[in-house]
């Protein structure tokens, strides 16, 4: 018996002269398109470029949280395919990713919170999602850790009680993703920057990259916090900005926590890793920026607002704090669809705090659309036309700080 | 990464102090199209590099200043009263 596997996970290629489909970005979302594209639609020629390693970007600093529990009747059935594809994910591709469902709590601690986490509740269960409300002191039975004093400063009222929900081995689910690529022939290609796209009468003929200029036939943008950067290539313009987002993790402590907690008065979200350690998760930083350097300050704003859950956290130490950046849209919904202005530049962005979570879903309909140039129904109201028609995806109050 | 804004009316403040307010931008002419408009209202250039923006001195002179800033490594290269651009 072999103990230890000595195939590699993907091999490595040089760059053909032309492929059917590029793919820049090689996180979840770009290794998940070519994952359907070659397995659905029978399309191989494919080639995922990533500037630096897989899963270097958003999907390996993700804080891992899966959940369906959104408010709007465009993003709830959606979240909620992508947790059933997630839920299939280890079998499907042979390939462990640690998905614990251990059940996600979005506590509510001002009567306008729990107002919005009630209209989330109703809305989830009228479209077959397993979410409800509960009151505080079933939350300290869920978690008899917590500190569900009343006379703490933001005393929790109730909660949005999910238990589908939970936290996966993100860095897995992108390796999963590009060994099953790779085994169907896709090829992966990191350290392999894109630096221009070649546009002619609307149709995109080459992309350049670091390594050489290749032919294609259709492209897609999956590159979360740098979208803006390649589609300004393509010349289309987006509706989105780029803001850092901050979290840190604790040393290992005694599993005490077995369910994920999110808190948007006090902009924090908290889950224990199988190892023990505590993630904890900030909301995006107030300014516009590509830095994905962490701040003393946002380290100090997780601190004190896990204290103010669970006091008796204070003498655990820190042990790492990092920095991703997030490509935010207007209406906190992601844009799913071909460029109106060239028509085979597939987008796959404004994925902002939430995309880690859609991974295999916005996957598999982007591969559809790209096969069938008809977009599936689920993502059909993410288009970017709906800034022009004004059909908004208002999903701020389910994704803005409730991971 | 935290930065320090060099306020024209305070010196060199912790950006902590400040409000981010976007990018600067011009407002469409009351001629604009529909179009027009809408790219004004939606869309952004969220420029990796060098970039004018919006910044409110909240906890100092509550003034709203413009500032020239890199996005990447968030260094400000100026920042000055609306108005008086270098």
């Amino acid at each position: 018996m072999q103990l230890f596997s000595k195939d590699r996970m993907w091999r490595h290629h040089d760059l053909k002269p032309s492929y059917d489909v590029v793919i820049v970005g090689g996180g979840v979302h770009g290794l998940a398109t070519a994952y359907y594209l070659a397995k659905q639609h029978n399309i191989r020629k494919v080639a995922v470029l990533e500037k630096s390693y897989l899963g270097a970007g958003a999907s390996g600093r993700n804080t891992a949280i899966l959940r369906s529990n959104y408010r709007t009747p465009e993003g709830i059935p959606f979240y909620d395919a992508s947790l059933k594809l997630y839920e299939q994910i280890s079998e499907e591709l042979g390939w462990n990713v640690l998905f614990s469902q251990c059940g996600h709590l979005t506590l509510g601690h001002s009567d306008s919170s729990v107002a919005g986490l009630r209209v989330r509740s109703e809305n989830n269960q009228l479209l077959g999602v397993n979410s409800r409300m509960i009151g505080f002191e079933e939350v300290g039975k869920l978690v008899p850790t917590i500190n569900i004093s009343r006379e703490a400063r933001y005393p929790i009222l109730a909660a949005l009680y999910h238990p589908p929900g939970g936290i996966i081995r993100h860095d897995a689910v992108v390796w999963g993703y590009a060994r099953a690529c790779d085994r169907m022939g896709v090829e992966i290609h990191p350290f392999t920057e894109v630096t221009g796209i070649d546009v002619e009468n609307s149709k995109v003929r080459h992309v350049v990259t670091c390594k050489r200029r290749i032919a294609t036939g259709a492209v897609l943008n999956a590159t979360a916090g740098w979208a803006t950067t390649i589609s300004r290539m393509a010349g289309v313009p987006l509706p989105i900005v780029t803001h850092p987002l901050q979290a840190c993790v604790t040393e290992p402590l005694k599993p005490f926590l077995n369910v994920v907690i999110v808190s948007a008065t006090l902009h924090v979200y908290l889950s224990q890793t199988d190892k023990g350690e505590l993630v904890v998760g900030a909301e995006i930083d107030p300014y516009q920026s590509y830095s994905m350097r962490s701040t003393l300050p946002t380290l100090e704003q997780m601190a004190t607002y896990t204290l103010e859950l669970f006091p008796w956290l204070h003498g655990v130490r820190v042990l790492r704090q990092w920095a991703g950046i997030c490509d935010m849209t207007p209406d906190f919904a992601p844009i799913m669809g071909a460029a109106s202005e060239v028509s085979n530049f597939y987008m796959d962005v404004g994925w902002g705090t939430y995309g880690f979570k859609a991974g295999p879903i916005s996957g598999k309909c982007m591969a559809e659309l790209i096969a069938t140039h008809t977009p599936p129904s689920l993502i059909e109201p993410f288009s970017a036309t709906r800034f022009e028609t004004g059909r908004l995806i208002g999903e701020k109050a389910a994704a803005a700080v409730s991971h | 990464m935290s930065f320090l804004v060099p306020c024209p009316n305070c010196g060199r403040r912790s950006v902590y102090e400040f409000r981010f307010g976007g990018e600067v931008r011009q407002v469409p002419s009351l001629e604009a199209t529909q179009a027009e408009w809408q790219n004004y209202r939606f869309n952004r250039t969220n420029a990796a590099g060098i970039q004018t923006e919006w910044w409110f001195h909240y906890f100092g002179c509550r003034q709203w200043l413009q500032a020239v800033r890199n996005t990447v490594s968030n260094e400000v290269l100026h920042a000055y009263l609306p108005g008086e651009k270098h």
